[in-house]
């Protein structure tokens, strides 16, 4: 216990040495009555401190939607961001920080996320990354790894998506995609060798914007798989998952 | 058997979902009624200046390393080692990716009969990745001696991957729970608990193999 105790100690002891220049930091002043301070960035961390109407404090970092703040006597806390927004800049406007919302959803540029599903039986993963061009159109790059029980796969695929209402919470996209999957038969079976095969997709799916860069994503797709032998092979694929926006 | 995975996939997101809802935390941001209520004693007719995120360092992502014990179903126990990388959506909420690696290794039957091996040396080795959605079920400070007080976190958490083991790649779902220590703002230690479930047909039959893991950890916020 003594151990544990020296050592978290002595290093924090040279991680905390790492001193930054003064004006370094943002400052805001306290037009409120009082702003709470927390010991730690969540609701439930205990207020320690009170800074006072018109003291200015020093914003060293965020996390979340909590602000880590510094005062003139060196008290460091953390700050809920509602109550950051209440204060000014030292030159008396009103402070407001950059937040993601709803707007950036609609506006947003580019788009990766992972989802998980089925895939004709199969278990499926997908990772994927979008560059909206338009509000309502968007290119989609995605890798994904299928786990079957006699064969696994890799599928590369890129697909335009149409999304035509891009202003809605719940918004339904559409779906067109071309690419590759390479077919990896499981060692148990020995007469099957690896291909590789073309794959083509459409599908339908809704995006649900939940919070910040946040949301979640749910889809199915036809697949066609274009195969050597005379019939082609048509797939269902329904996936979920969550994904960030920038 | 893939249903059934599928299905306690879908268990464990369900009930992390009611984790949050009873809390009353969802992933919406709360806003308290007592800051919105008191109206500014100062009102300047100026605009607003909103403060880009380049003003301020954020500080949402957690970079970590971590050591510890795996146990693969029938094939022993042995160090596991590897990766993860955090992004904290809110104070409750964070996704996680991982990736770890670990040997298998010789099964009793192996042992016993002396020369037989049912996997070459290739084959032994073990490599996971998964994208997992991690809850801080219990925020708070932990105390050491009577001056120092630390930020901490109990967490739970789920998520879906791919292991590789023994020439082939088995979907996997993985549960668990954590303990995060902050030593500063921006250095935590991590213990963590693990369950990789997936199904294997490896010795003959095909049956859910639940591979626990515990492990040490230290990580950085940036």
């Amino acid at each position: 216990m003594w151990l544990l105790t020296a050592a978290i100690i002595l290093l924090q002891c040279f991680i905390t040495t790492e001193a930054l220049a003064d004006d370094e930091y943002y400052k805001v002043v306290v037009a409120e009555p009082y702003m709470e301070m927390h010991t730690g960035p969540g609701r439930g961390y205990p207020v320690f401190h009170v800074v006072d109407r018109g003291d200015e404090v020093e914003v060293i970092k965020r996390r979340t939607d909590w602000f880590m703040v510094r005062t003139k006597r060196g008290k460091e806390g953390w700050v809920r961001r509602a109550e950051m927004e209440l204060t000014l800049t030292p030159e008396g406007e009103k402070t407001m920080f950059a937040e993601a919302g709803f707007g950036d959803f609609s506006r947003r540029r580019w788009e990766g996320g992972v989802l998980a599903g089925d895939f004709d039986g199969a278990d499926i993963m997908t990772v994927y990354a979008a560059y909206a061009m338009t509000q309502n159109f968007s290119a989609e790059l995605s890798v994904s790894q299928v786990f079957g029980d006699f064969s696994d796969a890799i599928i590369g695929r890129v697909t335009l998506v149409a999304q035509p209402f891009p202003e809605w919470r719940l918004s339904p996209f559409f779906s067109l995609g071309g690419g590759l999957i390479y077919t990896d038969p499981n060692v148990t079976l020995v007469d099957e060798s690896d291909r590789t095969d073309q794959i083509a997709s459409a599908g339908v799916g809704v995006r649900l914007y939940l919070t910040r860069r946040f949301m979640v994503r749910a889809e199915y797709k036809n697949n066609v798989i274009f195969q050597d032998k005379n019939d082609n092979q048509e797939i269902d694929e329904w996936k979920a998952g969550f994904a960030f926006f920038f | 058997m893939e249903s059934r995975l599928r299905i306690f996939l879908l268990k464990s997101i369900s009930v992390l979902t009611l984790l949050g809802l009873f809390s009353g935390c969802s992933l919406m941001p709360v806003d308290d009624a007592p800051y919105e209520d008191s109206e500014p004693v100062i009102k300047p007719q100026l605009e607003r200046r909103t403060i880009t995120e380049a003003d301020i360092d954020s500080e949402d992502f957690e970079a970590s390393a971590f050591v510890g014990v795996m146990s693969i179903e029938d094939f022993g126990s042995n160090v596991v080692y590897g990766a993860r990388l955090a992004y904290h959506i809110t104070e409750d909420f964070f996704t996680e990716a991982s990736i770890g690696r670990t040997e298998a290794d010789e099964t009793s039957f192996e042992t016993l009969s002396g020369g037989a091996q049912i996997l070459s040396d290739s084959q032994r080795e073990l490599t996971y990745y998964n994208i997992s959605l991690g809850y801080n079920i219990l925020p708070g400070e932990a105390f050491i001696g009577k001056g120092h007080a630390y930020n901490s976190a109990l967490y739970v958490i789920a998520g879906v991957g791919n292991t590789e083991f023994a020439d082939d790649s088995h979907f996997t779902v993985n549960v668990g729970a954590g303990y995060r220590f902050l030593m500063t703002d921006w250095i935590a230690l991590h213990v963590d608990f693990r369950d990789h479930i997936f199904d294997s047909d490896l010795l003959g039959k095909d049956k859910t193999t639940h591979n626990l893991e515990a492990t040490g950890g230290i990580s950085f916020f940036f």
